[in-house]
C-alpha cells in the first residue's frame, strides 16, 4: 500500500507541481532576470547589468507610488480591521435579524471591483454624486473626493471600508470561538464591558487579527490597479498612482518590460520581507493557546 | 438593583440596534444609488439635490445599455472562459488537495509548504514573465492564458481549503475502501468528493468571482474587441458613454447580479469555507 500510495500521491499532486514550476517559480527567475535588461515589447532584449534599478532610484513616480501604496495599505488595513471587528462584536449579540445584517455587510464583498469602482465614480461625483449632497444637507462644505491629491487616498480607504465583508465573517467565527466561561469570570470579578473586551476577547481573537493582518496587507498592498485604471488613471499629479498600476503601465503601455520587472523585484523583495517582520514580532502580541497549554 | 440591571440592558440593545441600523443603511446606499440612478430618465438624474424615486421609471435603460454594445458576445466570451476555469480548477485542486491531506509521500509536506508561498508572491511579478511566454506561444488574442493555468492545481488558495475540508473527513472510510481493492482515483470520487459538497462549492464560487470580475487578465491578453470578456467590456462601454450615468449604472447593475445571485444560493457553504481558511492552522 504505501508504495502504491506513494504514486498516486505524486500523480495527483503533479498539477500543482508543474503549475509550481511553471507559473510561479519560472516566471519568478525570469522575472528577476529580465530586470537586467532592456526588454522592450517589440525590440530584443540585451543585459545592462544594474542600469534599470539605478534609473528606479532617481525615479520620482516610482517613491511616489511607493509611498502611496504603503499609505493605501496601511490606512484601509487598520481602518478596516476596527470597523470590522466593531460590526462583528454587534452581530455576534443575540440579535434579530442577524441574517439581514450580516447579508447587507457582505453583499459590497462580493461585488466585482469593476462595477464597484463604477459605483463610487458615480459617488464620488462632485457636482451630482451623492457624498457631496449628503455633505451638503449635513450643512458642510463639499469635497473632491478622487478629483483632489490630498483626498483622492482617504476616498479609496473609504472605499475598501465598504467592503470589508470577508474579515467581518473571519471575526465573526473567531468571536463564536471563546468560551463563554471566560467572561462570566469577568462578570464574577465585577468587570466592565471594556474589561471583558481587553482581556478576553483581544487576546482569545489575536490569532483572528493576526490572520486579517497579514492577508489584508498582502491584498492591500497589491491593491488598487481596477480603481486606477477605470478612475483615476493614476492621478491627480500621480496621488493615485497605485504600484500594481505603475508596473502594469511600464510593461504594457510603454513596453518598458524589463523596467517593469526591476519594479516588481524590488515590491516581492518588500512584500517577502514585511511578512517576516509580520510573523516575527507575532509572538509579543499574538495569544496561541495551544502554546501555553 | 434588578430593575437598573434589566434598563441598561435595554438601553445597551437599543445603542447596539441603533448602530445596526446605520450600519445597514450606510453599507447598502450606494447599491440604491446604483438602481436607482439605473432606472432614471438622463435628466432627472442631475436634479440637485438628488431624487430617490425615478419617475419617469426608465426600465429601458437596461435593454439600452445592453445592446449598445455587444455585451451578448461578451457574455458568451466570459462563459467560455468560466467553464474551462471552474472545470480545470475543480478537477486539479482536488487530486492535488487529495494527495496533500490523505495520501502518504515523500516530499510531501515540503511541497504542499512551496506552494503555499505562492499566495505570497505578487500578481505583477508573475504577469509580465507569462506574457512573455505566452507572446512567444503565440497565445495571444486567445482566451488559452486565461484558461490553461486553472488546470494546474488550481490556485494554493483552492488547494489549501479543499484540504481543510478533506482533513475532516475519517480515514477509516479510505482505508475501508482500500482494503476493498480500490485505487486512491476511486477513493477520491466515490467517497471523498461527494462528502466534501461544501468545500467544492466553495470552490467553484470563489472561482466564478475571481473570473467574473477579472479586469488585469482580460486586458493584458485580450486584444480584439471582440475577445473581450464582459468585466473589459464594461471599461469600453464606460469610455464610450462617460456621462450616461443611467446606462452606465444599468450596465453595472447587469454585472452584479449574477455573483449576488450565487452568493445567495451558497452562502451556507461559503461561509463556511472563509470560516475554514481564516481559522485553522495546515
Amino acid at each position: 500500500m504505501g508504495k502504491l500510495q506513494a504514486r498516486w500521491g505524486i500523480l495527483f499532486a503533479l498539477p500543482a507541481i508543474l503549475g509550481f514550476l511553471i507559473w510561479n517559480l519560472g516566471p519568478m527567475i525570469a522575472s528577476f532576470v529580465i530586470s537586467f535588461t532592456n526588454w522592450s515589447i517589440a525590440g530584443r532584449p540585451s543585459f545592462i547589468n544594474f542600469e534599470n534599478y539605478k534609473k528606479i532610484f532617481d525615479d520620482f513616480v516610482f517613491k511616489k507610488s511607493l509611498s502611496v501604496t504603503f499609505y493605501y495599505a496601511v490606512g484601509s488595513v487598520f481602518v478596516g480591521l476596527v470597523v470590522a471587528l466593531f460590526w462583528a462584536l454587534l452581530l455576534n449579540r443575540n440579535i434579530i435579524g442577524q441574517a439581514l445584517f450580516r447579508t447587507a455587510f457582505f453583499l459590497p464583498a462580493i461585488t466585482p471591483a469593476i462595477a464597484s469602482s463604477m459605483i463610487w465614480l458615480w459617488l464620488f461625483n462632485p457636482t451630482f454624486g451623492l457624498l457631496n449632497s449628503i455633505l451638503d444637507t449635513l450643512g458642510l462644505p463639499p469635497l473632491e473626493w478622487i478629483y483632489n491629491e490630498k483626498q483622492v487616498i482617504p476616498s479609496f480607504i473609504l472605499m475598501s471600508i465598504w467592503g470589508v465583508g470577508y474579515t467581518i465573517t473571519i471575526f465573526l467565527a473567531g468571536l463564536q470561538g471563546i468560551p463563554q466561561h471566560l467572561y462570566e469570570a469577568v462578570e464574577i470579578d465585577g468587570g466592565s464591558w471594556w474589561d471583558k473586551f481587553r482581556h478576553v476577547t483581544v487576546p482569545m481573537i489575536s490569532p483572528v487579527i493576526f490572520f486579517n493582518l497579514v492577508m489584508g496587507l498582502i491584498g492591500a498592498l497589491q491593491a488598487g490597479f481596477a480603481q486606477a485604471y477605470i478612475m483615476t488613471r493614476g492621478g491627480p499629479n500621480y496621488a493615485s498612482m497605485f504600484y500594481s498600476y505603475y508596473v502594469y503601465l511600464n510593461a504594457f503601455e510603454y513596453g518598458k518590460m524589463g523596467y517593469s520587472c526591476a519594479l516588481s523585484t524590488i515590491f516581492s523583495f518588500m512584500l517577502f520581507g514585511l511578512t517576516i517582520l509580520v510573523f516575527k514580532t507575532s509572538p509579543y502580541w499574538v495569544y496561541y493557546e495551544a502554546l501555553r497549554k | 438593583m434588578e430593575l437598573k440591571e434589566r434598563t441598561s440592558r435595554k438601553l445597551e440593545n437599543t445603542i447596539v440596534y441603533a448602530f445596526l441600523f446605520i450600519g445597514l443603511i450606510v453599507y447598502i446606499l450606494p447599491f440604491a444609488w446604483l438602481v436607482r440612478s439605473s432606472f432614471m430618465d438622463i435628466s432627472q438624474i442631475f436634479i440637485q439635490p438628488p431624487e430617490w424615486i425615478p419617475k419617469p421609471f426608465q426600465w429601458q435603460n437596461y435593454p439600452k445599455a445592453l445592446t449598445a454594445m455587444p455585451f451578448f458576445r461578451y457574455l458568451i466570451n466570459t462563459l467560455i472562459i468560466l467553464i474551462s476555469v471552474e472545470f480545470g480548477t475543480l478537477l486539479t485542486s482536488s487530486t492535488v488537495a487529495f494527495s496533500f491531506s490523505r495520501l502518504k509521500w515523500r516530499g510531501r509536506d515540503i511541497f504542499f509548504f512551496l506552494i503555499l508561498t505562492t499566495l505570497m508572491i505578487p500578481y505583477t511579478v508573475i504577469l509580465i514573465p507569462t506574457f512573455l511566454l505566452w507572446k512567444y506561444l503565440g497565445g495571444i488574442n486567445t482566451f488559452l492564458p486565461l484558461t490553461v493555468p486553472a488546470w494546474f492545481g488550481g490556485g494554493a488558495f483552492n488547494i489549501f481549503l479543499l484540504r481543510q475540508f478533506f482533513s475532516t473527513i475519517p480515514y477509516e472510510l479510505d482505508e475501508a475502501a482500500y482494503l476493498d481493492g480500490a485505487t486512491p482515483w476511486q477513493v477520491l470520487w466515490k467517497i471523498t468528493v461527494p462528502l466534501s459538497k461544501p468545500g467544492l462549492i466553495t470552490v467553484g464560487v470563489f472561482t466564478f468571482m475571481g473570473v467574473w470580475g477579472d479586469l488585469l487578465g482580460p486586458i493584458v491578453y485580450l486584444n480584439d474587441s471582440s475577445k473581450y470578456t464582459l468585466a473589459v467590456g464594461l471599461t469600453t462601454f464606460m469610455s464610450a458613454y462617460t456621462t450616461q450615468w443611467n446606462y452606465l449604472m444599468a450596465a453595472s447593475t447587469a454585472i452584479i447580479v449574477p455573483p449576488i445571485v450565487l452568493y445567495f444560493i451558497g452562502q451556507r457553504f461559503f461561509v463556511e469555507g472563509i470560516v475554514l481558511t481564516g481559522l485553522r492552522e495546515g
